[in-house]
């Protein structure tokens, strides 16, 4: 387990006491955002409806607003035709649809141009695209490719393989106990060797946002690539990939308030267009003979078969609402006070260990902990009865667990959203202490 | 629904465990293990003249998974081999949420109290996976 009680970190901010104290310059630093408050739970429907529900799970799915839903039903009522192919003019209003998210998705990411954005199921299937169709063309036997060990496996397993099939080797950086990637292990791992580097903007498990900038530096200094997982950053802060220096991008929907089924993979033009098709098929290709097919250009080349344009379309709704009805800077502001306030309290309770970082601004969404003694499974399953959900298990990032040395590879996750309030929160702490006295009554 | 958690018999079974221990002379030993927890267990036997003379288990996991180890251990020292893999499969259809007589509730004793996971999706590998290892030794 890790070490809470003697870590620094020079470029975070400490909790400070739990109580606000306004000679103490930790608690000056505090978010002052109202959460008691909460003008956001109305527009989600299912938390709306069922209050006896706690939701603190947002990092493995998101809950939807009411217009996402309303979107992906008026697609099929008004614009409903199989888009690309058909010449009425329903089918064209169909692809319009998604031209048009196409190009909001490239604005908000700071793309340069909509066709570099390639729809796909989820993050996990962008990834495997670059690992398994571009990936290919710059591997060579000896090369290596640089991970971190802080990788969902949805952005680890797709280099075991791709270094398998290219006799390369798959090297990790891993960073200071409290999740921080130092300077030095940057210089240390990435090299004249290294073709790709892969790494996740926030991680699942710490909830910390890894340097991203600084490793395009390393990656761009040694000729190499950088792909990025976005899937729990684009839900919490604007992403620009030119200014991160990112070479490919990938999120899912479905972590962004959107529907499940949609994932977006961002690639520079020339990369798209040297990658390999992915699936092969229908609406990918240009001409097919008996023997030969050409391909469509980027990016219906990977969009092989009928895309979830429903999904699709409710995505851009599920975006618009993020970005420009709540806006980032609101969402970044709440989750913020909602993680400080829970770590201020965990903290101060002595059988809770946080994992990773002790300092609220560290968190991104993100709270993993261990109740000492007892099994994650036990904790998630005796506050379940108690409403309140959060994950437990090994978040599917097991050598990251491994690594860390947590006991039996398992912890437990807290996760929150703009539209969780304190009251939430409360209730959680409420769950943890009925966890703590049902095995130490 | 039921809450095992408050059960104070359940309860104790996880903290303090009378079969959790190592056994010196097995004749059978088997290793279980839940990937979806991270549960592992290792079951022995002492069977002797077709009895189970001793049954002991090692390992670490959640409170379900080894308070039930516990239970099983309990229930199964000194019953015919045949009996015990009547009592398994009677358990692992409780679990599935098959209906028991009340015969099968009484000689299931303290493991009938497990009848809650039915409603517990998530924990049934957790709750199996004693029964399940006993199961591995009794058929090989």
């Amino acid at each position: 387990m890790i070490d809470t009680e003697n870590v620094t970190c020079d470029t975070c901010t400490a909790p400070g006491p739990a109580v606000f104290d306004a000679s103490d310059e930790a608690s000056r630093a505090w978010p002052r955002v109202d959460i008691v408050a909460n003008p956001y739970k109305a527009d989600f429907p299912l938390l709306a409806q069922n209050p006896q529900i706690a939701f603190l799970d947002s990092a493995a799915t998101a809950q939807r607003p009411a217009c996402v839903l309303e979107a992906q039903k008026r697609f099929y009522e008004t614009m409903n035709a199989n888009p690309l192919r058909g010449l009425y003019s329903l089918s064209v209003e169909a692809t319009e649809a998604i031209a048009g998210v196409r190009a909001q998705i490239a604005q908000l990411i700071g793309a340069e141009r909509a066709d570099e954005i390639v729809f796909t199921r989820n993050t996990s299937e962008s990834l495997n695209i670059v690992a398994q169709a571009f990936a290919p063309t710059v591997l060579e036997p000896g090369d290596e490719v640089a991970i971190t060990i802080m990788e969902h496996h949805s952005n680890l397993i797709p280099w075991q393989q791709a270094c398998r099939a290219a006799g390369a080797t798959l090297v990790y950086l891993y960073p200071t106990k409290t999740g921080r990637l130092t300077d030095e292990e940057i210089a240390a791992k990435i090299g004249p060797k290294t073709k790709i580097v892969a790494a996740t903007h926030v991680s699942n498990v710490l909830g910390v946002e890894n340097p991203v900038k600084k490793l395009a530096q390393a990656a761009h200094a040694h000729g190499a690539y950088l792909v990025v997982d976005g899937a729990q950053s684009v839900p919490h802060m604007p992403v620009n990939v030119a200014d991160l220096g990112a070479d490919f991008f990938a999120f899912s929907a479905h972590k962004a308030l959107g529907p499940m089924g949609v994932g977006v993979l961002w690639g520079k033009m020339e990369l798209l267009q040297q990658a390999r098709p992915f699936l092969t098929g229908g609406e990918m290709i240009d001409a097919v003979t008996e023997q030969d097919a050409t391909w469509a250009p980027v990016p219906e080349k990977f969009e092989a078969g009928t895309q979830d344009a429903a999904g699709i379309f409710a995505t851009g709704a599920a975006l618009d609402y993020l970005v420009n009805q709540v806006g980032y800077k609101a969402v970044a502001a709440r989750e913020a006070a909602l993680v400080h306030y829970a770590m201020a309290q965990m903290s101060q309770l002595p059988y809770v260990d946080i994992i990773g970082s002790i300092y609220w601004d560290c968190h991104h969404g993100v709270v993993s902990f261990n109740v000492r003694g007892i099994h994650p499974h036990d904790v998630a399953s005796i506050m379940d009865m108690q409403g309140v959900c959060i994950r437990a298990g090994h978040h599917c990032a097991q050598p990251l667990l491994t690594w860390l040395g947590v006991e039996n590879l398992a912890c437990c996750r807290m996760s929150v959203a703009f539209y969780n309030d304190k009251h939430d929160i409360d209730r959680f702490l409420e769950a943890l202490d009925t966890v703590w006295r049902t095995f130490n009554g | 629904m039921g809450n095992l958690y408050s059960s104070a018999s359940f309860m104790e079974h996880n903290s303090h465990p009378d079969y959790k221990y190592e056994m010196d002379n097995p004749t059978h030993s088997h290793d279980g293990i839940n990937p979806s927890c991270g549960d592992e267990l290792t079951l022995s036997l002492r069977v002797e003249d077709g009895v189970i003379e001793e049954a002991a288990f090692t390992g670490h996991g959640c409170a379900i998974s080894q308070a039930s180890a516990d239970i099983m251990a309990d229930l199964i020292t000194g019953e015919t081999v045949e009996e015990a893999r009547r009592l398994s499969a009677l358990f692992l259809g409780m679990i599935r949420g098959e209906e028991l007589s009340e015969d099968d509730f009484e000689d299931l004793d303290e493991a009938a109290q497990l009848k809650d996971i039915s409603h517990m999706p998530a924990r049934v590998k957790c709750a199996e996976l004693a029964w399940r290892t006993l199961d591995g030794i009794l058929s090989a």
